[in-house]
C-alpha cells in the first residue's frame, strides 16, 4: 500500500480565461490498473486526460509518473517552473496517447506512421523499428494494410493503427481520449476488441469513454465527472449498477436511454 | 527582310539574352526559397516577439515598396555608400530577397494549414518540437505550398525584366539595344514578349497542373 | 546614420514639392488602371459565364499569355511598338492601358474565385424560395461575392499601386521617374530611393493590414465550417502569390 502509484494526479485546476473547465481533480491510477472516465460531454473529462501528458498544462496542481513530476522542475527548493515541450518530450515518450480524431500523420504509411517514435525518438534503426512496427500493427490486427497510407484506411483502421503507434513507444501508461466517439457506428466494435485485448494484457490505461457498456467490462474503477470535479469513483460494477449520486443517476439513466434509441 | 531575316536577326540574340533572364531567375529563386523557408522556420519555432517582430518587419517592407525600387536601393544606393555589386548580381539580391518575403508568408501559411492535431500527436509521442516540425509539419506543407511557389516562380521570370532598369543583359534590355539600333519596333518587342511566353507558359502550365492536383483533398 | 538623415531633411524642401504632383500621377495612374481592369475583367468573366465554346478557349488563351508577359514588355509594346502601326499614345495612356490589361487578367481570376468559391445550394436555396436568376444573383449571389472578394481586390490593388512604378520606364512623371531625375541631379541615390521606398510603404502598408484584417474577418466568419475554412486559407496564399 504504501509503495508509490503509476499515476498520481494531485488537485488539478485548469481554466481558459474566465471558465473554470477543472476545479480541483485527484486521483491516483496504480500499475497494471485501467480506469474508465465518464461524464457528460463539457464535464472536463477529456482535459483531465489531457492534462496528464501536459498537452493541456493545468493551471495549477501536479501530475506524478512513476513519483516524478510531469511538467514542472524545480528550480529551486519550493519554487517550480513549467518545462518547455522539448523539455517535456522524454516524459511524453512514457505516456501513450490514443486521439479522439486518430491523427495519423498523412504523409506516412500506417508502417511509417508506428516506426517513427521507436527510430526518431527511441533510437532504434530504421530497420528495427519497422520490425517493431509490424509486430504492434499484427496486435492491432493491421497487418495486412501496413503498407497503406491513412487516407486509404477506414476511421477504424486508423484508429488502430493509431493505437499501434502508441503501443510502439512501450508506453508506461496508455491514455484513450474517446477512441469511438468520431466512428460510424459499424466500426466502433473493431476498436473496442482491440482496447479489450489491450486491457486483458494487464495495461495500465485510462480511458475517457462514452461506451457505458465498454466502460464496465474492461475498467477496475470508475470516474464519473461532472462540471469539473469527480463526482463519484469506485470499482466499475458498484459505480455503474448502484450509483451514489443523483447526478450520474440521471446521465446513466439518458445514456442508457441513448442506447436503446 | 523576311521572316527567316527577323528570326536571326532579332529572335536569335534575344533567344541567347533569355540565359542572364534563366540565370537571374534561378539564382533570386533559389535565394527567396531559402530566405522564406528559414525565415518562416525561425518564426515558427521560437513564437517570440525578438524573433518575429524583426521578420514581420522584413516581410513587410519587402512586400509593399516596389521591385524597381529595391532595385535601385541596392544598385544605386549601395554603390552610393561604397558597396558596390553588378548589375546582375544586384538583381538576385533585390529580387531574391523581395521573393524571401512573399515567401515566407507562403510558408508561414502553410505551416499554420497543417491541422494543429499533427503536432499534438508528435508531442505526445514524445518528439521535441523541431522533430515534430522536421519529421511532420514540413512533410505536410509542400502540398499546400507547391502551387503558390510556382506562381511565385512565373511571377518571379516576368520581374526580371525590370532589371534591364539597370542595364543587366536579360531579354528586355537587348530588345532595347536592338530597336535603337534597327528602329523595328514593334516585331522586335513583339518577339520579346514571345521568349517570356516561352519561359513563362510551361512554368505556369505545370504551377496550374500542381494546384489541381494538391487541390483534391489526400 | 545621423548625416544621412540630415541630408534628408535638407533637401526635402527642394523634393517634396517635386514628388508631391508625382505621388498624384501614380495615384491617378493607378485608380485608372484599376479601374479600366476591373471593368475589362467583368466583361470577360460575363463573357465567359454566357458559356459560348467558340469563346471560352480564346478567353482563356488570351488571359494566359497576359499572365505570363512581364509588364514592361507589354508598356514598351504599347508605347514605342504601336507607333509602328500607326498609333501613338501618350506615356499616361499607354501605362494607363498596359497595367488595366495586365491586372485585367488577375482581376479576372479574382472574380472567378469569388463566384467560384460559393456553394452552388446558395443558389439553389434562392431559387427555392422563387427567386428569379437575375434575384438570386442580385440578392444572394452577389452579396457574398463582394465579401469574399474584397480582400483579394485590395491585394490586387496595392500589387497595382507598386507596379505604376514600372510605367517610369517608359517616361510617365510617376513617383519612380521623378525620383530618377532628382537622382541623376543631386547624385543621392540612397537617399532619395529610401525616401519614395518609404512613400510607397507608407500607402501600401496602412491597406496592407486593412487586406489582412478583411481576410481575417472573413475567415473568422466561416469558422463553423472547417472544410471551407481550409479551402479559404489555401485560396488566400494561391491568391497573395498570384497578384503579387
Amino acid at each position: 500500500m504504501t509503495s508509490t502509484p503509476l499515476l498520481r494526479v494531485t488537485d488539478v485546476h485548469k481554466s481558459f480565461g474566465a471558465l473554470d473547465v477543472l476545479r480541483g481533480v485527484s486521483f491516483t491510477v496504480a500499475g497494471g490498473e485501467r480506469v474508465a472516465i465518464i461524464g457528460p460531454s463539457g464535464s472536463g473529462k477529456s482535459t483531465c486526460l489531457r492534462a496528464i501528458n501536459y498537452l493541456e498544462p493545468p493551471t495549477k496542481g501536479r501530475i506524478e509518473l512513476k513519483g516524478s513530476v510531469i511538467g514542472e522542475r524545480e528550480v529551486a527548493p519550493g519554487t517550480w517552473r513549467r518545462m518547455s515541450d522539448t523539455e517535456l518530450a522524454p516524459q511524453r515518450a512514457q505516456i501513450g496517447m490514443v486521439f479522439q480524431l486518430f491523427y495519423l500523420w498523412p504523409h506516412l504509411t500506417a508502417r511509417e506512421n508506428v516506426a517513427l517514435q521507436p527510430e526518431k525518438v527511441g533510437g532504434l534503426a530504421r530497420k528495427e523499428a519497422l520490425e517493431l512496427a509490424d509486430t504492434m500493427l499484427a496486435k492491432v490486427h493491421m497487418s495486412h494494410k501496413a503498407h497503406e497510407y491513412p487516407e486509404r484506411l477506414s476511421g477504424g483502421q486508423q484508429q488502430r493503427v493509431a493505437i499501434a503507434r502508441a503501443l510502439a513507444q512501450k508506453p508506461a501508461l496508455l491514455l484513450f481520449d474517446e477512441p469511438t466517439s468520431a466512428l460510424d457506428p459499424e466500426l466502433v466494435g473493431e476498436v473496442l476488441s482491440v482496447i479489450h485485448e489491450l486491457a486483458d494484457e494487464g495495461r495500465s490505461m485510462v480511458l475517457v469513454t462514452h461506451e457505458i457498456r465498454f466502460a464496465r467490462e474492461v475498467a477496475d474503477r470508475v470516474f464519473f465527472m461532472d462540471q469539473g470535479l469527480i463526482v463519484e469513483e469506485g470499482p466499475a460494477n458498484d459505480v455503474l449498477t448502484n450509483p451514489q449520486s443523483e447526478r450520474l443517476q440521471a446521465f446513466l439513466r439518458q445514456m442508457h436511454r441513448q442506447d436503446r434509441g | 527582310m523576311g521572316l527567316g531575316g527577323y528570326i536571326t536577326q532579332f529572335l536569335f540574340p534575344l533567344l541567347i539574352a533569355a540565359k542572364v533572364t534563366v540565370q537571374v531567375s534561378l539564382g533570386a529563386f533559389m535565394f527567396a526559397i531559402a530566405t522564406g523557408l528559414i525565415l518562416a522556420t525561425f518564426r515558427y519555432l521560437l513564437p517570440i516577439a525578438l524573433i518575429r517582430l524583426p521578420i514581420a518587419v522584413f516581410v513587410e517592407i519587402f512586400r509593399n515598396v516596389p521591385s524597381l525600387t529595391h532595385l535601385f536601393i541596392i544598385y544605386f544606393g549601395l554603390a552610393y555608400v561604397g558597396i558596390r555589386f553588378g548589375s546582375i548580381s544586384s538583381a538576385i539580391i533585390a529580387l531574391g530577397l523581395i521573393g524571401g518575403a512573399t515567401l515566407t508568408d507562403v510558408f508561414r501559411a502553410g505551416f499554420e494549414a497543417v491541422h494543429a492535431g499533427q503536432r499534438e500527436a508528435a508531442l505526445a509521442v514524445g518528439m521535441t518540437p523541431r522533430l515534430a516540425f522536421r519529421e511532420i509539419i514540413l512533410p505536410q506543407t509542400w502540398r499546400v505550398t507547391l502551387p503558390p511557389i510556382g506562381n511565385y516562380a512565373v511571377q518571379l521570370v516576368k520581374d526580371t525584366s525590370l532589371v534591364a532598369a539597370i542595364a543587366a543583359p536579360e531579354v528586355m534590355f537587348t530588345a532595347r539595344n536592338l530597336v535603337v539600333t534597327t528602329f523595328e519596333t514593334s516585331i522586335i518587342y513583339a518577339f520579346a514578349a514571345g521568349v517570356y511566353l516561352l519561359l513563362c507558359l510551361p512554368l505556369s502550365r505545370f504551377a496550374k497542373t500542381l494546384e489541381q492536383r494538391m487541390a483534391i483533398p489526400r | 546614420m545621423i548625416q544621412f538623415l540630415q541630408t534628408l531633411f535638407d533637401h526635402l524642401p527642394l523634393w517634396g514639392p517635386r514628388l508631391l504632383p508625382a505621388m498624384g500621377n501614380t495615384a491617378l495612374i493607378t485608380l485608372a488602371s484599376f479601374g479600366l481592369a476591373l471593368g475589362l475583367a467583368i466583361v470577360f468573366e460575363l463573357l465567359r459565364s454566357l458559356r459560348i465554346t467558340l469563346l471560352l478557349r480564346p478567353i482563356a488563351l488570351a488571359l494566359e499569355i497576359l499572365r505570363s508577359v512581364p509588364i514592361l514588355a507589354v508598356l514598351y509594346l504599347i508605347y514605342f511598338g504601336l507607333p509602328g502601326v500607326g498609333i501613338t499614345l501618350s506615356p499616361f495612356a499607354s501605362g494607363t492601358i498596359g497595367l488595366g490589361v495586365v491586372y485585367s487578367a488577375y482581376l479576372a481570376e479574382v472574380l472567378r474565385a469569388g463566384i467560384g468559391a460559393m456553394h452552388k445550394g446558395q443558389r439553389e436555396a434562392a431559387l427555392a424560395v422563387g427567386m428569379t436568376p437575375l434575384m438570386a444573383f442580385r440578392f444572394v449571389i452577389l452579396p457574398q461575392a463582394v465579401r469574399t472578394m474584397l480582400a483579394p481586390l485590395l491585394v490586387s490593388l496595392i500589387s497595382l499601386m507598386k507596379d505604376s512604378s514600372i510605367c517610369a520606364l517608359i517616361a510617365v512623371t510617376e513617383l519612380m521617374l521623378e525620383a530618377r531625375l532628382i537622382m541623376s541631379e543631386y547624385f543621392l541615390p540612397m537617399h532619395i530611393f529610401v525616401l519614395v521606398g518609404l512613400i510607397y510603404f507608407a500607402i501600401a502598408w496602412p491597406m496592407s493590414l486593412f487586406a489582412g484584417y478583411l481576410e481575417r474577418r472573413l475567415n473568422h466568419g466561416r469558422r463553423a465550417g472547417a472544410p471551407a475554412r481550409k479551402k479559404a486559407v489555401w485560396h488566400r496564399i494561391a491568391l497573395r502569390t498570384a497578384a503579387e
